[in-house]
């Protein structure tokens, strides 16, 4: 198994045990209330399993197991691949500390620091994110191929 | 890799492009506001990403890897006719948030994606054997 497809794994399965924990602390809500930084982790939970889980793990699985793109770059581009892991969990991770932030931080209107601070950290999150799907479809387009 | 699973792999990355721009634009907007219409984006974004990138994904990826009889696998028509039900439902569902269409188009949607299922269903089942258990598909 190629070292890239190990990191894409085990950081997926990281983050499945992370989401599986976050879950349960917000299920504990009913019962006792949670410092607000766990509380306004809500829409973050799913992601951690669509985007840290699943897709991470496609991401890794398609890297190792996919036909050859040509006997020179049988994985397609490298440093493409690369671009996608960081971008992901840059994002990723951007995203998690920034969501909450954001919603804990009043924001005056117009927005101005910090609110515009943690506005504008979530939606470099997005950009990262967006950008890691996109090298990911391009890289993985070309090994999609009948035999 | 079977021209099938071409199909339904490209489809996949297709929709894994829309969903993830969709969500892109959505979380953007969120932090720094654009338009609050861009909310209307929410469903076809989860309808792209869960059954138009992830189940496609899957169904691609079992018709291309699960057991074959000898060099067949078998009936290919009821996966063929998967691919098409499911890509007409994820359609159907998407357009008819974005565009506020009548909940008739959603529902025909999801009927068209679990008719996808059923035909995929009928399609593997028999593939789903222990090795050299048959040879033929009969």
């Amino acid at each position: 198994m190629p070292l890239l497809t190990r990191w894409f794994i085990k950081l997926a399965l990281i983050y499945l045990v992370v989401a599986l924990w976050l879950g349960a602390a917000l299920l504990t809500q009913a019962l006792r209330p949670l410092p607000p930084f766990i509380a306004a982790l809500g829409p973050v939970y799913f992601h951690l399993f669509m985007v840290g889980w699943v897709t991470q793990l496609i991401f890794g699985v398609v890297y190792w197991m996919f036909p050859k793109y040509s006997q020179e770059k049988p994985r397609g581009r490298e440093g493409l691949w690369q671009a996608t892991f960081w971008l992901l969990n840059l994002g990723l991770l951007l995203r998690m500390i920034s969501e909450p932030m954001q919603a804990l931080t009043p924001a005056p209107l117009p927005p101005r620091p910090p609110a515009a601070f943690w506005g504008w950290s979530l939606a470099l999150s997005a950009i990262l994110q967006w950008l890691a799907g996109l090298l990911f479809v391009v890289n993985t387009w070309g090994r999609v191929k009948e035999r | 890799m079977p021209r099938l699973s071409c199909w339904f792999i490209r489809a996949a990355l297709l929709h894994l492009t829309l969903g993830f721009t969709f969500g892109g634009l959505l979380l953007f907007h969120k932090g720094a506001p654009l338009h609050p219409a861009l909310w209307r984006l929410l469903p076809a974004h989860i309808e792209f990403l869960l059954f138009g990138w992830t189940v496609q994904l899957a169904l691609g990826v079992g018709f291309w890897i699960f057991p074959r009889f000898w060099r067949s696998r078998g009936n290919e028509r009821p996966a063929w006719l998967a691919f098409g039900l499911l890509n007409l439902g994820v359609g159907l569902v998407a357009l008819g948030t974005l565009l506020s269409l009548p909940p008739l188009a959603a529902l025909l949607g999801r009927l068209a994606e679990a008719g996808a299922v059923i035909a995929f269903t009928w399609h593997a089942w028999p593939r789903l054997k222990p090795p050299g258990a048959a040879r033929t598909s009969t």
